[in-house]
C-alpha cells in the first residue's frame, strides 16, 4: 500500500505535537513539584485533614465550586465546556483503543452530544469576554484566539458527527497506526484534516500558554494544603538554611 | 499628609459592578523609603543603578523558592471571575484594582522574560518589557492591595493575589524602591521591639496608668504585669493597644478576663508588638526576624504558653506561620494550642462557666461584627474549620444582648476588607482607604437602617484604626468601632468589684476622652 505524503505529514506533525505536549508538561509538573511552598497559605475555611482536602480539590475539579461562588453565567458556560470536553475526548478514545472497551462504546451516543456542550459553553465563554468590559480589559489577543481555535476544532467535529460524516474505520486504522509506528493512510478529507492540524497546533501550544490552569490547579497551595499549622511545623529546605546563622 | 482632595464614594442603595474608568488611582502612591528606613532592612536606599537586571533575577529567585507564585503566574485563564471581587475595585472603578489586572502588571514582566511565549511572541499574550512606566504602575498598584485574599477565595484556581503583591514588593525593596509607612516600622521593631518605636520604660509607665485607671473604674487590683519571668502566659499584642481607641479597651478587656480566670500573665517589653509587617513587604527573613524576638522572650521569661491579643494579620502570622518561623516550641506546654488568640482564651473560659457577665452593661449598644480578612481567610481558632467565624461571634453573644450580622455576602470567608490592611494603613493613602471602605459602609449602613445596629466590633488593630479614621467620611461617628474585648470588659462581672452606678458614670466620662484622644491622633 502506498502511504500518501498528506498521511506522513499529519503523522509526523502529530509525533512532534506529542513529543512537545510531553515534554512541556513534564517540565511543568516537575518545576512546580521541586518549588517549595514555604509557607501554609490555605485560604481558609479549608479542611483539617488530607481526606477533607482530597473532597476540597473534587469540589473544584468536578463542580469548580470556587467559580460558581463567584460567577454564574462564567460558571455555567465554563462547566457546560469542561464537561462536554470530558465526555467528548472520552468518545474519541474510541480511535486509540482496539478492540473497543464495553464502556467506551455505551458512551457513544452521549459523546456525540458532549461536543455540543462545548460550542454552547464556548460561544457563552466569547460573548462574556466581548461584552462585559472587565472581562474585556483583560483579555489578550492570545485569549480571543484560544477560544477561537477551541470553538474550530470542536465545529468541525461536529460538522462530521452530525452532517458530513468521516471514514472512522480509516480514521481509527491511522491512529492505531501511530500507536504502533505503522503508519496507516489518513483519508484526504479537507474537514477531517483540518479538524486534526487544529487538535496538534492546540497540543503543541497547551504547555506554553494558560492552559497550564490543567495542572496548576493540583498544585495552588490555597487550595491543595491542609489547615494544620499549629500541630505540625511546615518548613521549606531553603528556609531551614536561615536556621544555621 | 495628602491633603488632594478627592470624593468620598456614594453609598449605593443597589450595589451593582461599576463600570470601569481608566486609571483613576494612577495617582495613588505612597511615600517612597529613604535610605534610613530601608538599610535597617538591608534593602538599598535608592533606586540601584542597574535595577532591571537585578529585578529580574529576583522575580526569577522569587519564582523557585514559592510555589504560589510560579503557579499563580501560569494558571490565570482570564476567566474574569474576580474582577468584582477587590474592595478596591469597588470603590475606585480603576480597572487595575481587579485582581486579575493587578497581578497582570506582574504577569506581563514574567511573561516576557520567562515564558516561550512572551519571549517570542510578546503582543499575541500582552508580555510586557519592565520598563519604568511599568515599575511606577507596580509601586501604585501593589500598594493598592491589602493583600486580603477576598479574590482567592473565588478564583477557580484559588489564585491569590496578595502573593502576587508581596513578591512585587519584595522585587521592589530589592532594586531600592520601598515604601515608607511599612520599613519604617518593621526598623522600629527591629530597633526597639514594637510598631510605635515605644521604650520598655514609657511602656510600664503605659500600664501603670492602666492599672490605676481599671482599679478606679472597679475597686479590683487589676494587674498589667510587664517582662515579669515565671508567668504562665505571654501576652503578645498590637503595640495600638497600649494607646490607641478602641485598641485599649480591649487590652483591659484582656487584663480582666486573665485577671478574673487566675491566670499569670505578662507582656514583654522584648517582644511588645504582635504586628508584623515583614508579611506585608512579603520578605520572609524580616518576618523571621521580627517572629524570633517572640520566641526570645517566651524563653528569656520561662512562660508555658503565647497568648495573642487583638490583632488581624497578626493573628494570621501567628496562627499560619509561627510554628515555621520560630519553632518548634516544644519547650512550651503542649496541653494549649500554640499559640493561642486571645478570643479562644475567653471562649474556653465561658464555655467551663469560668466568668459571669452582666450583658446588660452592653445595652446602650446593638451590635454587629466584622470579619477582619487575615483571621477570616488565612487562619482558623478553635479545633474545627470556621472556629474563626463562631468563636469572636459567641463571645460577643455572651456579652451583649443586641447583636445582628452583616448581609452574609459580605462576612466570613466573604469578608471585605476595611480598606487599611496590607500595610496601606498610612495617611498618605488617605483617598484609596476612604473609597476601598466603600463595601463595608454599605453593608454597615444596612444594618444600621434595618435593625437599628448602633457599634461594630472587631479583633484586629488596622481594622480598628481604619475604621475611626473613615467612619466620619461615611457619616459615621469615629466611637462607633469598638474592640470585642472591650464589650468582655464592659460585662464582666470581677470578683469584689464597686456597686454599679459610679461605674456608669465613670463610663460615659471615658467615651468623651475617647474621642479627644482620636481628634489628637
Ligand atoms: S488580595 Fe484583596 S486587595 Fe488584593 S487584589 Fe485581592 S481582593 Fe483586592
Ligand atoms: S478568577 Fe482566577 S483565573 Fe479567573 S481571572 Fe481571576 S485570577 Fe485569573
Amino acid at each position: 500500500m502506498q502511504i500518501s505524503i498528506l498521511s506522513i505529514s499529519i503523522a509526523a506533525l502529530f509525533y512532534l505535537a506529542f513529543i512537545i505536549l510531553a515534554y512541556g508538561l513534564v517540565f511543568k509538573v516537575l518545576q512546580y513539584t521541586k518549588t517549595p511552598a514555604p509557607l501554609k497559605i490555605p485560604t481558609m475555611p479549608a479542611p483539617i485533614t488530607k481526606a477533607g482536602v482530597i473532597f476540597r480539590m473534587s469540589k473544584e475539579v468536578v463542580l469548580f465550586e470556587s467559580l460558581f461562588k463567584s460567577s454564574k453565567a462564567t460558571w455555567l458556560f465554563g462547566w457546560l465546556f469542561h464537561f462536554g470536553l470530558f465526555l467528548d475526548m472520552l468518545r474519541h478514545l474510541r480511535y486509540f483503543i482496539d478492540p473497543i472497551w464495553t464502556w467506551v462504546l455505551i458512551i457513544q451516543p452521549f459523546g456525540k452530544y458532549g461536543s455540543i456542550l462545548m460550542f454552547i459553553g464556548l460561544v457563552g465563554l466569547l460573548i462574556r469576554r466581548i461584552v462585559v468590559d472587565r472581562v474585556r480589559y483583560i483579555s489578550a489577543p492570545s485569549d480571543y484566539l484560544m477560544l477561537v481555535l477551541i470553538l474550530c476544532i470542536t465545529s468541525t467535529g461536529i460538522a462530521m458527527s452530525f452532517y458530513l460524516g468521516a471514514d472512522v474505520i480509516s480514521v481509527k486504522s491511522f491512529f492505531v497506526g501511530l500507536l504502533t509506528f505503522d503508519i496507516q493512510n489518513i483519508p484526504a478529507d479537507p474537514v477531517l484534516i483540518s479538524h486534526l492540524i487544529m487538535v496538534a497546533l492546540l497540543m503543541i501550544i497547551f504547555p506554553y500558554s494558560k492552559l497550564l490552569h490543567a495542572p496548576g490547579l493540583f498544585f495552588s497551595p490555597s487550595r491543595n494544603q491542609v489547615d494544620n499549622a499549629r500541630e505540625n511545623r511546615h518548613i521549606a529546605k531553603w528556609a531551614k538554611e536561615l536556621e544555621k546563622n | 499628609m495628602a491633603d488632594n482632595k478627592f470624593d468620598t464614594p456614594e453609598i449605593r442603595e443597589y450595589p451593582i459592578i461599576p463600570k470601569l474608568q481608566r486609571d483613576v488611582m494612577s495617582h495613588s502612591k505612597p511615600f517612597i523609603a529613604k535610605e534610613p528606613h530601608q538599610e535597617p532592612l538591608g534593602f538599598p536606599g535608592e533606586l540601584v543603578d542597574d535595577w532591571h537586571d537585578v529585578a529580574i533575577k529576583k522575580m526569577g529567585d522569587l519564582q523557585s523558592k514559592y510555589r504560589s507564585l510560579q503557579v499563580y503566574l501560569d494558571s490565570c485563564v482570564k476567566c474574569g471571575a474576580c474582577t468584582d471581587k477587590c474592595h478596591y475595585y469597588v470603590g475606585t472603578t480603576d480597572p487595575k484594582n481587579m485582581p486579575v489586572a493587578r497581578q497582570d502588571l506582574y504577569r506581563k514582566v514574567y511573561r516576557r522574560y520567562f515564558t516561550f511565549a512572551g519571549k517570542y511572541f510578546p503582543k499575541l499574550v500582552g508580555a510586557k518589557d519592565l520598563t519604568k512606566e511599568v515599575l511606577d504602575d507596580w509601586y501604585s498598584y501593589f500598594h493598592q492591595c491589602s493583600q486580603c485574599r477576598r479574590c482567592s477565595v473565588y478564583c477557580p484556581y484559588g489564585i491569590d493575589t496578595a502573593e502576587i503583591s508581596m513578591a512585587a514588593r519584595e522585587v521592589m525593596d530589592t532594586i531600592g524602591v520601598g515604601q515608607k509607612y511599612c520599613n519604617e516600622i518593621i526598623g522600629k521593631v527591629h530597633k526597639i521591639g514594637n510598631n510605635l518605636g515605644l521604650p520598655g520604660p514609657a511602656l510600664e509607665d503605659t500600664l501603670e496608668g492602666l492599672e490605676e485607671d481599671v482599679e478606679e473604674d472597679t475597686g479590683v487590683a487589676v494587674k498589667f504585669p510587664l517582662d515579669v519571668k515565671g508567668a504562665d502566659v505571654l501576652l503578645v499584642t498590637p503595640s495600638a493597644d497600649f494607646f490607641a481607641e478602641p485598641h485599649v479597651d480591649g487590652l483591659i478587656g484582656y487584663a480582666k478576663v486573665f485577671h478574673e480566670a487566675g491566670i499569670s500573665w505578662t507582656i514583654s517589653s522584648h517582644a511588645s508588638e504582635a504586628a508584623n509587617f515583614g508579611m506585608f513587604i512579603g520578605s520572609y527573613e524580616n518576618m523571621r526576624k521580627l517572629a524570633l524576638r517572640i520566641r526570645e522572650a517566651a524563653l528569656e521569661l520561662g512562660v508555658k504558653r503565647i497568648v495573642f491579643g487583638e490583632c488581624g494579620h497578626a493573628w494570621r502570622v501567628a496562627y499560619s506561620f509561627l510554628n515555621t518561623l520560630a519553632g518548634p516550641w516544644d519547650f512550651l506546654d503542649q496541653n494549649y494550642p500554640i499559640p493561642q488568640h486571645i478570643c479562644e482564651v475567653t471562649h474556653g473560659l465561658i464555655e467551663d462557666n469560668k466568668l459571669k457577665f452582666d450583658k446588660s452593661k452592653n445595652d446602650d449598644m446593638v451590635l454587629t461584627y466584622h470579619d477582619s480578612c487575615n483571621v477570616a481567610r488565612a487562619s482558623r481558632m478553635g479545633d474545627k474549620p470556621g472556629g474563626q467565624f463562631a468563636i469572636p461571634r459567641n463571645v460577643i453573644k455572651a456579652v451583649c444582648n443586641n447583636f445582628y450580622d452583616m448581609s452574609s455576602d459580605t462576612i466570613k470567608e466573604g469578608t471585605f476588607c476595611c480598606g487599611g490592611g496590607g500595610g496601606l494603613l498610612t495617611d498618605d493613602l488617605m483617598e484609596l482607604r476612604v473609597k476601598g471602605a466603600l463595601p463595608r459602609m454599605e453593608a454597615l449602613r444596612k444594618v444600621v437602617e434595618d435593625n437599628g445596629v448602633t457599634h461594630m466590633a472587631a479583633i484586629c488593630a488596622i481594622c480598628k484604626s481604619q475604621f475611626s479614621k473613615v467612619f466620619p467620611y461615611y457619616d459615621f461617628t469615629m466611637d462607633q468601632i469598638v474592640s470585642v474585648h472591650q464589650l468582655v470588659s464592659n460585662a464582666i462581672i470581677l470578683t469584689g468589684q464597686n456597686d454599679e452606678n459610679e461605674e456608669n458614670e465613670e463610663k460615659d466620662g471615658k467615651n468623651h476622652s475617647q474621642r479627644d484622644i482620636d481628634e489628637a491622633a
